[in-house]
C-alpha cells in the first residue's frame, strides 16, 4: 500500500470502511443480471459454431476464458478450421480486437483509485475488458467509492465468466439445436441491451455525440469499407463528436 | 516436420488458442492499460478516446441491427428497427429499467416474427 499521494487524501478515505471483501461480494451479486444472461446467448452462438469447426471440449472453454471478446473467438474458431497459419491468424485476431484498446484507456482512470491502485491489478482486471463488462463498469462504477471499483469489478467479472464459460460448455454437449425464432431473438438481445446500457452510460455531451455518429456511420462505413468499419467509424465518430463537444463547450463559456 | 505436420500435433490449436487467440487479444487490453498511464478522467485525450471507442460500440450496435447474421437476418429490416426503437421508448418511459426495454423489444421482435413469417 503505502505510497499515500497527499493530492488523493481527500478522495474519501473512510468511504470503503467495510473493506476488498464486502464489495467483491458485492460484485458478484451485480452478475446475477441481465448483461450475463445476454452473454450467454452470445456465447451459445459460439458453440454451435465450434461444434460445426470440429473444436474440442476443452478449447472451447479455453477460448471462452482466455480470449473472452466474441469476435476474436469467432475470428479464431474459423482460422482454426480453415487451417491457417500462426502468425496469420493472430494478425487476424489482433486486427479484431484493436477496438480493445481505446475501450481499456478509457475504463482506467475511472476503475483506479488514484495512485493506489498498483499497476499489475489494473493489467489484470483489463483482460476482462470486451463490450459487455466495460459498459456495466462505465455505467456502474462512477456511482461507487474509489477504493470499491477494482474488487467491485473483479467480483462481477469473476461470476461472469466462470458462468458464461460453463453455459457454453453446456450448450457445446448439448449442441441444442435451437428452432429459428429463439436462436434469432437470442441474437437480438446483444444489440438492444448494448443501445439501452450504452444509453444510460453517457453522461457527457461527447459520448451522446458519439453515440449518434457511431449509429450513422456504422452502417455507412460497412457499406463501403466492410472489414475496416468499425474503426474507421470509431475514429471518425468519435473525432466529430469531440470536436462537436468542445465547440458547443466553447460558446457556452 | 511441415508446417501441415504440426498442425496435426495434439498441441497445434493450443498454441493457436494462446499465441493467436490469447496473447493477440489482451495485447491491446494491456496497450490500452499502458497508454492511460497516469492520464486524468476528465483529460482532453481520454474525452477523445472515450468518444472513439462509445462511436465504435456504437457501430457495432448498428451493425448487429441493420445486417445480422444467421436467422435474424432473414426478418424484414422495418421489423429489426421498430423492435429497438420500441425497446428504446419503453426504456424512457420506464425511467431507465434495462429489463423492461429489452424485453419490450424483444416482445416485438417475437410478436413480428409470428405474425410475419
Amino acid at each position: 500500500m503505502g505510497n499515500r499521494n497527499p493530492v488523493h487524501e481527500h478522495q474519501q478515505e473512510d468511504a470503503a470502511p467495510v473493506g476488498w471483501f464486502h464489495w467483491f461480494v458485492a460484485g458478484v451479486r451485480a452478475a446475477f443480471s441481465l448483461p450475463t444472461v445476454i452473454l450467454m446467448g452470445g456465447f451459445i452462438g459460439f458453440a454451435s459454431l465450434a461444434r460445426e469447426a470440429d473444436l474440442s471440449l476443452l478449447q472451447v472453454v479455453l477460448m471462452t476464458v482466455f480470449i473472452w471478446a466474441l469476435p476474436s473467438i469467432v475470428v479464431l474458431t474459423s482460422a482454426l478450421s480453415t487451417g491457417v497459419g500462426l502468425f496469420a491468424a493472430a494478425i487476424a485476431v489482433a486486427l479484431s480486437s484493436i477496438r480493445l484498446m481505446p475501450m481499456a484507456m478509457a475504463l482506467m482512470p475511472v476503475l483506479r483509485d488514484g495512485h493506489r491502485t498498483p499497476r499489475w491489478q489494473l493489467l489484470a482486471m483489463s483482460h476482462f475488458v470486451a463490450v459487455t463488462a466495460w459498459v456495466f463498469a462505465m455505467r456502474t462504477l462512477p456511482e461507487l467509492p474509489r477504493p470499491a471499483r477494482v474488487p467491485y469489478l473483479a467480483g462481477f467479472v469473476c461470476l461472469v465468466n466462470t458462468s458464461v464459460a460453463l453455459v457454453t460448455a453446456i450448450a457445446y454437449l448439448l449442441v441444442p439445436q435451437l428452432p429459428e425464432i429463439v436462436a434469432g431473438a437470442l441474437v437480438m438481445l446483444t444489440p438492444v441491451y448494448f443501445l439501452l446500457s450504452m444509453l444510460s452510460a453517457t453522461r457527457q455531451v461527447s459520448d451522446q455525440l458519439a453515440m449518434g455518429f457511431g449509429l450513422v456511420l456504422g452502417p455507412l462505413f460497412h457499406l463501403w469499407a466492410p472489414g475496416g468499419d468499425l474503426l474507421l467509424s470509431g475514429i471518425v465518430g468519435g473525432s466529430m463528436a469531440y470536436g462537436l463537444a468542445r465547440l458547443l463547450r466553447r460558446r457556452r463559456v | 516436420m511441415t508446417a501441415v505436420d504440426v498442425q496435426a500435433t495434439w498441441w497445434w490449436p493450443y498454441l493457436m488458442i494462446f499465441v493467436a487467440g490469447w496473447l493477440a487479444t489482451d495485447i491491446w487490453r494491456w496497450i490500452g492499460v499502458l497508454a492511460a498511464g497516469r492520464l486524468h478522467e476528465e483529460s482532453e485525450l481520454l474525452t477523445w478516446v472515450r468518444a472513439v471507442a462509445t462511436a465504435l460500440i456504437a457501430s457495432i450496435i448498428a451493425r448487429l441491427i441493420l445486417f445480422p447474421d444467421g436467422p435474424l437476418g432473414q426478418t424484414p429490416l422495418f421489423l429489426r428497427v421498430s423492435a429497438a426503437v420500441i425497446g428504446f421508448a419503453c426504456f424512457k418511459l420506464s425511467r431507465n429499467n434495462l429489463l423492461f426495454g429489452v424485453g419490450a423489444a424483444e416482445a416485438v421482435l417475437i410478436g413480428g416474427w409470428l405474425i410475419l413469417m
